[in-house]
């Protein structure tokens, strides 16, 4: 059994909540307790079904407007797999919390309202997955209860997504287009009747056959390290431990390394999970190593395989998803943390504006304003090591954060 | 021929989700002891807590843990916990530091509520802010999970507390792919939730996974006890208000949280082992929390007691 996390997007009122909820109730993953919250404030509201947003729909505002402002996480599993969603918001306001969804999901679910089709919003929701280079990507075409189960209707919308896929970046990101009603539990849990033209599997069918090399984007090995460990205990005097999470690949007892940013080579000699040791360390598993030599090193350095460095750089362009309401202008500065490491960054330029509904790019931009995405070149005070995003999710995404109210007021993907 | 991490996670295949949460927690509490000077554990001796110990000592082996644990006590704990705490420290080595409520009260900082639901689970608040402030702690590592509630659902791994020790659910920081932002002014406080993606299933197959030892209160036992609002309370002790005319009876019991006696409430449950309370809480059809009373004030219970400040 695996964790499997998915992003949802959608715009206001698409029933994404009520898809979460569905999917919830069938699976059984609500509790009697739950259920009877439900039912009692469905009834006080007047309705003659259950609302299962209200399962997910955490904080008073969010209930007051019946509107999702933040992502919740919601948990269930079955027999084949632990799920974590990452439910968030769909309005246009909130891009920051899409992305901020997405980073961490290895698939995601875009819903489309089957009277509504293809809008402005879903551009958006699939550029930004997109983007994030998501490997699976689930349409969901709901509310189909609405447009009769129509066939037509169906094959329109998936036509329409379809010119949206000729323009995207990443092309080998794999999508999968499902009619379901979340309020009728057509095609969630459930292969529906009421669609015999669908031969397709239902969502959480989809769902459950993905495995690893579906979702995950394996690169080379990263071991950035976190934490220094010296017990300096009697029985472990001269102990020096590399603590940290293996990123993208595996690192084995005996690989030549080198520590960046010195360039000290020397071999891994034993490999940590508490008190065992073990011959190779998977991708992301947080591990202590030793190394064969007595060399310093410390934390937000970097541990790779010799034949296999990352760019070692103090300038580089990404796109970033602008997220606070202060604007980020050219020659403004910011902590910029790269994993686990900060540097000083300077905005060198903005080179142009990207339309995240793929209308095209602007340029000369003086500044970016909450949720706008572009491309712009930063100068560091310091190299970092990194790959390209598109070669490597983790070591190729940053942060950036204000220098004045340490807040988080962007994010990167280094091109 | 030494094995390769993955292959623990493949051994037993019910349980090889837990890895990856696993290595998730040790991966953040690791970031607590790099990026905060002043870190600790709040410990309430319960078993999300017990586990949250478990991942701090592997974490850091084979050095000591680098931070203390700290109690807040409400006075009104199960004497189980209280025993279990202290032998656990004893056994780890660990640094414990126990703040009272009770001393809140005598100083007049906070008034004892009184009635029939009476409880202090809201006065402990003030008692932690106090100690966070005394200790100067900026991070405080606690054992909420994202599953145990809705209000919870939306919190951050690292979620910022201001001088008041208050949660702004509104404006929270966003969390990018691995990346915690620790970074916070003067005052500010820092609450670090490692177990955030943890269901309640999860910490039970964990605990029996590593053979973690948890208070006896956690098994099936026969305890005196009254029915309150479809609920099964303890009668054995005086800090729970009992009405003359609830009846006390002896039942098997088990608790599923630990909260304050006054304020959690038992399950029947004939579950006298690990396996068998994992068994059953695969079967529940019933929430965590819906023994708990303090959730049941209002809808909203949760969400007020997090702006002010609770853990």
């Amino acid at each position: 059994m695996e964790v499997l996390k998915i992003a949802t997007a959608g715009s206001v009122d698409d029933g994404k909540s009520t898809l979460i909820g569905r999917i919830l109730y069938d699976t059984k993953s609500l509790t009697t307790d739950k259920l009877e919250a439900i039912e009692k404030t469905s009834k006080q509201r007047g309705y003659d079904y259950l609302d299962f947003s209200l399962a997910t729909d955490g904080l008073v505002a969010e209930r007051e407007q019946g509107i999702t402002i933040d992502v919740a996480h919601i948990y269930f599993s079955t027999q084949k797999k632990s799920y974590i969603i990452a439910d968030t918001p769909g309005h246009v306001e909130y891009t920051r919390n899409m992305v901020t969804g997405a980073s961490t999901s290895q698939a995601a679910i875009i819903l489309i309202d089957a009277r509504r089709g293809v809008i402005e919003q879903t551009n958006r929701h699939f550029f930004i997955n997109n983007l994030l280079r998501i490997k699976d990507v689930v349409v969901a075409i709901n509310k189909m209860d609405l447009v009769s189960y129509s066939e037509e209707i169906y094959n329109k919308i998936k036509a329409d997504f379809s010119e949206l896929m000729r323009k995207r970046d990443y092309q080998d990101q794999k999508i999968t287009f499902i009619p379901v009603s979340a309020l009728k539990g057509d095609n969630v849990v459930n292969k529906s009747k009421n669609m015999p033209w669908y031969r397709g599997e239902a969502l959480l069918e989809h769902l459950e056959q993905l495995d690893k090399k579906d979702i995950y984007n394996v690169g080379t090995p990263r071991f950035p390290v976190q934490y220094v460990i010296r017990p300096k205990t009697e029985d472990f005097h001269d102990f020096r431990g590399y603590a940290g999470k293996v990123y993208g690949g595996e690192l084995s007892v005996g690989d030549d390394i080198m520590v960046l940013p010195s360039k000290t080579k020397s071999k891994i000699k034993d490999i940590f999970f508490y008190d065992q040791k073990y011959q190779t360390a998977s991708r992301r598993s947080s591990v202590t190593i030793t190394l064969e030599n007595d060399i310093n090193v410390s934390r937000g350095d970097m541990i790779v395989k010799s034949g296999d460095l990352p760019i070692i750089d103090k300038q580089f362009t990404a796109t970033v998803c602008w997220m606070d309401a202060q604007q980020l202008t050219t020659g403004a500065k910011y902590v910029l943390q790269h994993g686990i490491n900060k540097v000083l960054a300077k905005v060198d330029k903005i080179n142009h504006k990207i339309n995240p509904d793929y209308s095209g790019i602007e340029e000369n931009v003086s500044g970016l304003k909450v949720n706008d995405i572009a491309s712009v070149t930063f100068k560091l005070n310091k190299p970092i090591f990194y790959d390209p995003f598109k070669n490597h999710r983790t070591n190729g995404s940053f942060i950036l954060i204000d220098t004045q109210n340490n807040n988080t007021v962007g994010a990167g993907f280094i091109q | 021929m030494l094995k390769k991490i993955d292959e623990i996670n493949m051994a037993n295949k019910d349980t090889s989700h837990i890895n990856s949460l696993e290595n998730e927690a040790i991966y953040i509490i690791r970031e607590v002891a790099a990026q905060f000077e002043k870190p600790v554990l709040l410990f309430s001796g319960g078993k999300d807590s017990i586990t949250l110990v478990r991942l701090a000592v592997k974490a850091f082996y084979p050095a000591k843990v680098p931070f203390p644990l700290m109690h807040i006590d409400t006075g009104h704990n199960f004497p189980e916990t209280i025993e279990f705490r202290d032998r656990l420290v004893e056994e780890l080595g660990l640094d414990l530091i126990v703040r009272n409520v009770q001393d809140s009260i005598d100083e007049g900082k906070v008034k004892e509520e009184s009635g029939r639901y009476s409880s202090r689970n809201m006065l402990q608040t003030t008692t932690l802010l106090d100690a966070i402030e005394e200790f100067k702690f900026d991070a405080c590592i606690g054992g909420a999970r994202r599953d145990e509630e809705k209000a919870r659902a939306k919190e951050r791994i690292f979620s910022v507390r201001d001088d008041f020790g208050q949660w702004d659910e509104k404006n929270q920081r966003p969390e990018l792919f691995d990346m915690l932002n620790g970074q916070i002014d003067h005052g500010q406080n820092v609450r670090v939730f490692p177990i955030s993606n943890w269901t309640e299933l999860d910490v039970w197959s964990y605990i029996e996974r590593e053979n973690i030892e948890i208070p006896s209160i956690y098994f099936a036992h026969t305890r005196a006890t009254f029915l309150r609002d479809g609920l099964i309370w303890s009668a054995d002790d005086e800090v729970v208000y009992r009405d003359e005319h609830e009846a006390v009876e002896d039942r098997l019991v088990r608790f599923r949280t630990v909260g304050d006696m006054s304020c959690t409430a038992a399950v029947l449950s004939d579950a006298t082992t690990i396996s068998k309370v994992v068994e059953e809480i695969r079967e529940s059809t019933i929430s965590e929390r819906g023994a708990r009373i303090d959730d049941k004030r209002s809808e909203a219970a949760m969400e007020k007691r997090k702006q002010q400040g609770y853990f």
